[in-house]
């Protein structure tokens, strides 16, 4: 294969039942079904070939199409027949896939419309203009009314058609007794519009529809890029794999065994949970021994043993063998079910915030406003004329109209967004980067967000080469994340030791054959047979021959890239940062002490939201970083929150940031751009505050004509979008740095602190 | 002057054409993947003209 795709380290996850496929999928017309699928590595067209090849090949697939956009693949298969595997066909060829919810037929409905009425602006803002060029330029009256005339005839449906999205928000505004951006666009709009048509009808010189349709052209164009670029990370977002089980094999009473989605699963029901699948509702085991990580779950990085009686909660990953549990609660009574209301708990504690646009819009639109209603009664009792009064009112109201002051935050927050994009961090609104700017302390959550939530051996130097790739060949025969980070320590080139009987003992560890010596590697009391002499440690496992300790090896949970330095920028930043865990203690006191910040171990998940409330009510505005469902109560209290994109689902989906990437310095950095883009936004509406110093007083003097406002309000707009645009020029110089020096992986050694 | 009147409705008519191509392709879903069909188009495979 090319340049894609080495499909190395994939066979680790266990394939989805072809019945949780089925689930998924939707029935579409033709007796077919429709499978969405997530890949993330597609990226070239050597790519789509290869999938679309080894789909189309299966049994079953009348169409298989690659969205390199997206990296989404939509397959439809025949009804009749079970699923095809499709995510092992994948993962024979190199891909890793995950089923993707297919959300009914729900297109972007928002985008789609944004662009339709912005591309019949679009039509209308030109045409007009051209009309209007004639117009300025001196047509005689009779060519001129009869250019007013084809313009009032393009510019009504283009109003009713393209201006609904800003008088729809107006008008939901004003109903509700507020006022926002949408309420002086859709008024200036309209009364543009309006003394337009009544000047053409007395066959006037001066007619703004221009103006109108031209301000609409614009503010569409902020108005659709901001919604792309909120969609965007959504659809990101969305395409990471989900991590709670879907549903689950349920054992009933007769024998049969069928697959039930988890919201079907009711209390007492017996079910059947393969070595890598998760929990999916609150239960306890009746058979069987496991090992758990319960690190998304509740923060401890040590696997948990898995015995009868042991209760699991849900969202838990079963590790080494399979097992069978009693659901204790239904899906709505789980685990994450009491997250969820803990979530909406703390989110009703937040304070609403308000974004710069409406905080601007709030102030501007009652100024604009009066001044206008002023310039009305002013030039009423100094000129008397009616006509002439309500004209130069209309044009304050033109002039002032805030296509600048449109366009200045959203445009400011494309950019930066892009900008993040590309650095692997999804953010799902611009608010979102308004709130980050202001943050002054940063929550840490330790496993999964300052440590990868996976181990590492951190003896391997002690240990004898030899010893170490036998251990190593060993372990690549289990799914533990001991066994995985063994595996991993080996060094390259080793010759492959044959071993023979191979087994993997839940809860103890593994045994195999070589030569006519039993080798077992796993927990010292399982391993040894005499283990008084050992000094023993939850995280120690041992290789034995026969019994007798050959070499002994400590785990740590492994740094995420970047997180010591990270949290160094930070606090020279001036923020105040704080790890919050849910885990033990020890490891806790351990990692914070050695980057020297305060900790709080063993939170449990209210302590979280409650400790950020408690920050926030200090008058302290907190970010939230962290992945577990522990965290998300305390991702939702918090006034800015980030996630990484090993999160649990709904923490993926609470948080206001996402980072794809491994490298903990997303934090640094997006609080960074977030900065610059508030730095600039405010230079914006500097800018537009400006324009409308030096605009407003011409108007007043009844100065402005439909010429003067066309230009007045286009060079505003440009200088802002303009300004908008250096913040992306910045990336670039900042980004051919960053890159050199953050290649080097980082890995830093915990030593213990005592 | 107005003997050239006539040019401006055929002016607003090719400018609806272009909106209502524009607003076809955008309806049959041709802007879904721009990357892949950046891609696509050197992938083709070669089909024989059938006679």
């Amino acid at each position: 294969m090319s340049c894609c795709g080495s499909g190395a380290e994939l066979a680790m996850l266990a394939a989805p039942d072809p019945r949780e496929v089925l689930l998924v999928s939707r029935t579409i017309a033709g007796g077919l079904r429709q499978t969405d699928l997530s890949v993330p590595d597609v990226h070239c067209g050597a790519c789509i070939r290869t999938v679309e090849k080894a789909l189309d090949a299966l049994d079953g697939v009348t169409w298989a199409r690659v969205n390199l956009s997206t990296k989404r693949v939509t397959i439809k298969w025949r009804a009749d027949a079970s699923p095809p595997p499709f995510i092992e066909t994948l993962r024979n060829v190199g891909y890793e896939a995950h089923l993707f919810e297919v959300d009914g037929d729900a297109r972007d409905t928002t985008l789609s419309e944004l662009i339709r009425a912005l591309a019949v602006s679009g039509f209308a803002a030109s045409n007009i203009m051209l009309l209007s060029v004639s117009v300025w330029s001196g047509a005689e009256p009779a060519t001129r009314d009869l250019f007013h005339g084809i313009s009032a005839l393009i510019a009504l449906p283009t109003l009713i058609y393209s201006g609904r999205v800003f008088f729809r928000s107006a008008w939901q505004a004003l109903r509700h007794g507020r006022t926002n951006m949408d309420v002086p666009i859709s008024l200036g709009v309209l009364l543009a519009f309006g003394m337009s048509l009544y000047e053409t009808a007395i066959h006037g010189p001066h007619a703004y529809f221009d103006a109108a349709v031209t301000l609409l052209f614009f503010l569409l164009i902020g108005r659709t890029l901001d919604h792309m670029m909120r969609e965007r990370a959504r659809v990101a977002v969305k395409g990471l794999a989900r991590l709670a089980a879907r549903g689950a094999l349920v054992l009933q009473s007769d024998g049969a065994q069928t697959y039930l989605p988890v919201s079907e699963i009711t209390p007492d029901m017996t079910i059947m949970l393969a070595a890598g699948e998760r929990v999916p509702v609150d239960s306890q085991v009746t058979k069987g021994l496991s090992e758990l990580d319960v690190s998304l779950v509740t923060g401890e990085s040590v696997p948990q043993p898995a015995l009868p009686g042991s209760v699991l909660r849900a969202g838990t990953l079963n590790l080494t063998g399979p097992l069978i549990i009693t659901a204790t609660a239904s899906a709505n009574e789980s685990f994450l079910a009491e997250m969820l209301r803990m979530m909406e708990a703390a989110e009703q504690g937040r304070s609403v915030y308000r974004r710069i646009a409406d905080r601007a819009a709030g102030l501007y639109a009652p100024v604009v406003h009066l001044t206008a209603a002023i310039t009305l009664v002013s030039w009423l009792i100094v000129s008397g004329d009616v006509h002439r009064a309500i004209t130069i009112a209309v044009a304050v109201l033109i002039i002032t109209c805030p296509c600048a002051l449109g366009l200045a935050v959203p445009m400011v927050q494309v950019v930066a967004a892009r900008r993040l994009f590309e650095s692997g961090i999804m953010i799902k609104d611009g608010g979102a980067l308004e709130r980050l700017a202001e943050i002054d302390t940063v929550v840490f959550d330790k496993t999964g967000t300052l440590t990868l939530g996976n181990a590492r051996v951190v003896n391997s130097d002690n240990v004898d080469p030899a010893t170490l790739a036998l251990a190593g060949a060993i372990a690549a025969h289990s799914r533990h994340p001991y066994s995985r980070a063994l595996a991993a320590a080996v060094p390259r080139l080793q010759a492959p030791i044959v071993l023979d009987d191979v087994s993997e003992h839940p809860g103890c560890g593994m045994e195999a054959r070589l030569g006519g010596s039993v080798l077992r590697l796993g927990r010292p009391e399982w391993a040894l047979t005499d283990t008084s002499r050992m000094d023993l440690d939850g995280s120690s496992v041992v290789l034995s021959r026969d019994g007798q300790c050959v070499a002994d090896f400590r785990f740590e949970d492994r740094l995420r890239a970047g997180a010591v330095e990270t949290v160094g920028d930070l606090k020279r930043d001036g923020l105040a940062v704080e790890v919050v865990s849910g885990d033990r203690e020890m490891p806790v006191r351990t990692l914070a002490s050695g980057m020297g910040v305060p900790y709080f171990a063993g939170v449990l998940p209210g302590g979280k939201a409650a400790h950020v409330a408690e920050l926030a009510s200090a008058g302290k505005k907190v970010l939230m970083v962290g992945d577990g469902l522990n965290d998300t109560p305390a991702l939702m209290a918090a006034h800015a929150s980030m996630a990484p994109a090993s999160a649990a689902d709904v923490g993926r989906n609470a948080a206001d940031l996402v980072f794809l990437r491994e490298d903990l310095s997303a934090v640094s950095q997006a609080i960074a751009v977030s900065r610059e883009a508030g730095h600039l936004v405010r230079q914006n509406l500097a800018l537009a505050v400006g324009y409308n110093l030096i605009a407003v007083p011409i108007a007043i003097m009844g100065h402005v004509t439909p010429l003067v406002a066309a230009i007045a309000m286009s060079g505003s707009s440009i200088v802002v979008v303009a300004n908008a645009l250096r913040l992306r020029g910045r990336g670039k110089s900042d980004k051919s740095q960053g890159a050199g020096a953050s290649t080097p992986r980082m890995s830093v050694r915990l030593e213990p602190a005592e | 002057m107005t003997d050239y009147f006539y040019l401006i409705p055929i002016a607003i008519g090719l400018g609806l054409c272009g909106l209502a191509a524009f607003l076809w392709s955008l309806q049959s879903g041709q802007y879904d993947d721009l990357q892949g069909a950046a891609e696509r188009i050197l992938h083709q495979d070669d089909v024989p003209l059938s006679h």
